[in-house]
């Protein structure tokens, strides 16, 4: 029998999984749409991202959410320790996630064509992935001070080390790579093909710097943490098998053909790298203060947030494949008949 | 300076409350408005509340978009703000906060659908069915995080040992003593004022343009709205003062400004307090409080004298539960007089002075749903979690908190006028009759197409 806390955590990284998927798929689409603009290409793909992001928008953000009260609800501890120390670069992810998702609504439903709002949507895209990756360069260990009954983040060390800049650059070539790849993707499905080669060309060019920061991000890891750098070798097979996956949705990118297994092909990349990574981590959360067996709540929470989880995924998966059938899968509403 | 970080914590968290709240509650009251006005839409084949349906999801989905931010913004700094908080009461208020996520996706889910499937049924009831699901979402997302509330000022559901929380009933936790008096408050008022919101703006408009066929059949839908909920809510007013003097008599009393537990108590509207704290130019009803708290003129009610200094609530609640009650009889009696002008045929119910009041109870009924919610608040201090944990323990110690307070002012200032901006150049270049005439013409081309294409 397995247990609820490996259960809870799990579950849980497997929602921040998922929020990297749609997020990157989201921020990216921002920012492309806002450089297009200033490329003066925005005819070619901006109904196209428009259309895709309108009736998902506010879905992102819940996976987010979810994965952040989740944890906290399995792992009580996280609260004291991240909540402490991230107060500064949390609350600036919080008004980043603010501006992002109301301005996102007042260009869509009020005021179309503004630049200005366009602007903050897209530079807000990239500046969200670069704050939230903080917390998992914390998570390292190292980079927390606890002085009797409070917990400080220890700026210095944060700015200076090389392992957390590194990390916040591949999340940003991440959220481009990903968000490139789908919307080739989507503007192939869309039979859209000026959109598609410009999709393409943003996919192809992103995909080098996301293998170059993660491969960097790897060494300076095994500097900071040897410990996780250890355990993650132990998982070379994950890695390599993520390796494999880049190249094949490489490999179908640059043939410019099946442009959906290359989109699988890049989740599942993320997939098999995010689980090594996280594997590896395992037994903490946060290296060295909580760990999943330290940290977390009692049984009988842990067992009710599970049933409540359980159920809220019979509601949830119906209502979500409802969706992807009505919008993202519908020929008609894609191509813009609907 | 310890002290300091924790009033500016309290600052932050009150501010991102206060701005949410509003945006909460149109969140948790329109949807059933819009869900009301389509269904009447179809069944009485009336365009005039399909098209209201179509404009409030319209002005709805923007709301929307600030309730989200700001209620991520709330959800995280629960633990930024108050880590000490969330690692204690965590391990038993986990449950419902994680089920409110559940229920905000659910919503969000299906607002997505309503919003972009306006034609696509051919079968109208199958569009007016989504709105369940939304509206259901809307509520539950209120119940969850209400009994959250709950729990905090009637902590059930654990035993306490060496400073921590054990043999955890999260269920218990949630169905608190609190727990339904607060609901049946929180959606009652919500629904009022989603309701008032609607009327006040249709009322206002009639002011500025003159009367029109859509307008007041807009204004006559949402005052019975409005008289439905307002007696609703004067039940739940009573039901929640009942449970107060039964559980925590110590918030009641401070609201009152009971001090001396007395049988036969009056209750005491208004006033200040002198110098000897005594109570002066309030008006006195006799006996009217212990009628309130137990349903008997003659019974008696504890005052704020049994209880420990450092425990009692601050002694400003009183205007904050005066005001709240107020407000909420004042539109009551204003939803009473709209529908004895409207049956009373010699009156006419759009007149001048009946549409400013009505223009009024929409601001008035927000202001009453933030007086309610600072008393619910302030009321339960100095705890945080009512006997177990003081608000001072529970804080930061972090002194940036000050400095994120006026970045947040900021924030909150930004996007409030967005809002309103935005809100305005949505409708302000469509009056809805122009947009009626529109839809008719649309409507009927489509059919020539269809008969065409027979």
């Amino acid at each position: 029998m397995i247990s609820y806390e490996l259960i809870g955590i799990s579950v849980l990284w497997l929602f921040l999984y998922g929020y990297l998927i749609v997020a990157s798929i989201d921020f990216g689409a921002g920012f492309f749409a806002f450089y297009a603009r200033l490329t003066k290409q925005d005819h070619l793909i901006n109904r196209l991202i428009s259309r895709y992001l309108s009736p998902v928008w506010e879905i992102t953000n819940v996976f987010l959410v979810f994965f952040f009260v989740g944890i906290v609800g399995f792992f009580p501890d996280t609260a004291y320790y991240y909540g402490s120390a991230l107060l500064v670069p949390g609350s600036i992810a919080i008004i980043l996630l603010a501006i992002r998702g109301s301005f996102y609504a007042f260009e869509n439903y009020g005021s179309k064509d503004n630049i200005v709002y366009l602007f903050l949507y897209g530079a807000s895209g990239l500046l969200i992935p670069a704050s939230l990756s903080v917390a998992l360069t914390l998570s390292e260990g190292g980079f927390i001070i606890v002085n009797g009954e409070s917990v400080f983040l220890d700026y210095m060390a944060l700015f200076t080390s090389p392992l957390s800049w590194m990390i916040v650059i591949l999340a940003i070539v991440s959220v481009l790579f990903i968000s490139g790849t789908f919307l080739a993707f989507y503007a192939s499905r869309a039979e859209d093909a000026p959109a598609l080669r410009l999709m393409r060309k943003f996919a192809l060019f992103w995909s080098t710097p996301t293998i170059i920061a993660a491969l960097t991000a790897f060494i300076y890891l095994s500097q900071h943490n040897e410990r996780h750098y250890q355990n993650m070798m132990d998982l070379w097979w994950l890695l390599a098998l993520s390796v494999s996956f880049f190249m094949l949705a490489m490999w179908l990118l640059y043939k410019g053909r099946r442009y959906g297994l290359a989109f699988i092909s890049v989740m599942l990349q993320f997939f098999c790298a995010f689980f090594a990574y996280g594997i590896g981590h395992y037994p903490y959360i946060l290296d060295p203060y909580i760990s999943i067996q330290s940290g977390a709540t009692h049984e009988s929470m842990g067992v009710a947030l599970i049933a409540a989880f359980i159920g809220g995924l019979c509601l949830l998966i119906p209502s979500i494949i409802l969706v992807f059938k009505l919008f993202l899968f519908n020929v008609d509403y894609v191509k813009g008949k609907k | 300076m310890a002290v300091d970080t924790v009033l500016w914590s309290k600052w932050l968290t009150g501010l991102t409350l206060a701005f949410h709240a509003i945006f909460a509650t149109v969140g948790v009251g329109v949807p059933l408005m819009i869900a009301i006005a389509e269904f009447i839409g179809i069944r009485k084949k009336d365009p005039h509340y399909t098209l209201m349906a179509k404009r409030w999801t319209r002005g709805f989905i923007i709301s929307v978009a600030v309730g989200v931010v700001t209620g991520t913004a709330i959800a995280l700094q629960l633990s930024l703000v108050w880590p000490n908080f969330m690692q204690l009461a965590g391990n038993v208020i986990a449950l419902p906060l994680f089920m409110e996520v559940f229920a905000f996706f659910f919503e969000a889910i299906f607002l997505g659908i309503y919003m972009y499937t306006w034609d696509r049924f051919r079968n109208p009831y199958i569009h007016w069915l989504l709105t369940i699901p939304i509206v259901a979402g809307a509520s539950m997302s209120a119940f969850f995080i209400t009994t959250v509330n709950g729990f905090m000022n009637q902590p059930e559901g654990f035993t306490f040992e060496n400073g921590h929380f054990t043999a955890v009933n999260p269920l218990q936790a949630m169905f608190n003593a609190a727990t339904a008096s607060k609901v049946f408050h929180v959606l009652s008022s919500a629904y009022l004022t989603g309701a008032a919101l609607l009327a006040g703006i249709a009322a206002f408009t009639m002011l500025r343009k003159g009367v029109s066929a859509y307008y007041t059949k807009a204004l006559k839908l949402m005052m019975g709205v409005v008289l439905l909920f307002g007696l609703l809510n004067t039940l739940a007013g009573d039901v929640s003062a009942k449970f107060l003097a039964e559980h925590q008599p110590e918030k009641l009393a401070a609201a009152e400004w009971h001090f001396e537990t007395e049988s036969g108590a009056d209750l005491i509207f208004l006033g200040w307090l002198n110098a000897e704290q005594q109570i002066v130019g309030a008006i006195h009803i006799p006996k009217a409080l212990s009628f309130l708290a137990f349903g008997d003129f003659n019974a008696e009610v504890t005052g704020l004298e049994e209880f420990p200094l450092d425990e009692r609530p601050p002694l400003l609640v009183h205007y904050l539960f005066d005001f709240m009650a107020g407000i909420g009889f004042a539109i009551l009696g204003v939803a009473l007089l709209y529908f004895l002008f409207l049956l009373w045929k010699k009156r006419n119910e759009l007149n001048k002075w009946m549409l400013r009041a009505i223009a009024l109870t929409a601001p008035l009924a927000f202001l009453g749903v933030e007086m309610g919610w600072l008393y619910a608040e302030i009321g339960r201090q100095p705890w945080i979690v009512r006997g177990y944990m003081r608000v001072e323990e529970a804080a930061t110690s972090s002194p940036s908190v000050r400095t994120l307070f006026f970045v947040f002012l900021l924030l909150y200032v930004v996007l409030g006028m967005m809002c309103a901006i935005i809100l305005r150049r949505l409708f302000r270049n469509k009056p809805a009759d122009e947009e009626l005439e529109k839809l008719m013409k649309e409507k009927q081309a489509q059919a020539i197409e269809v008969g065409e294409s027979v």
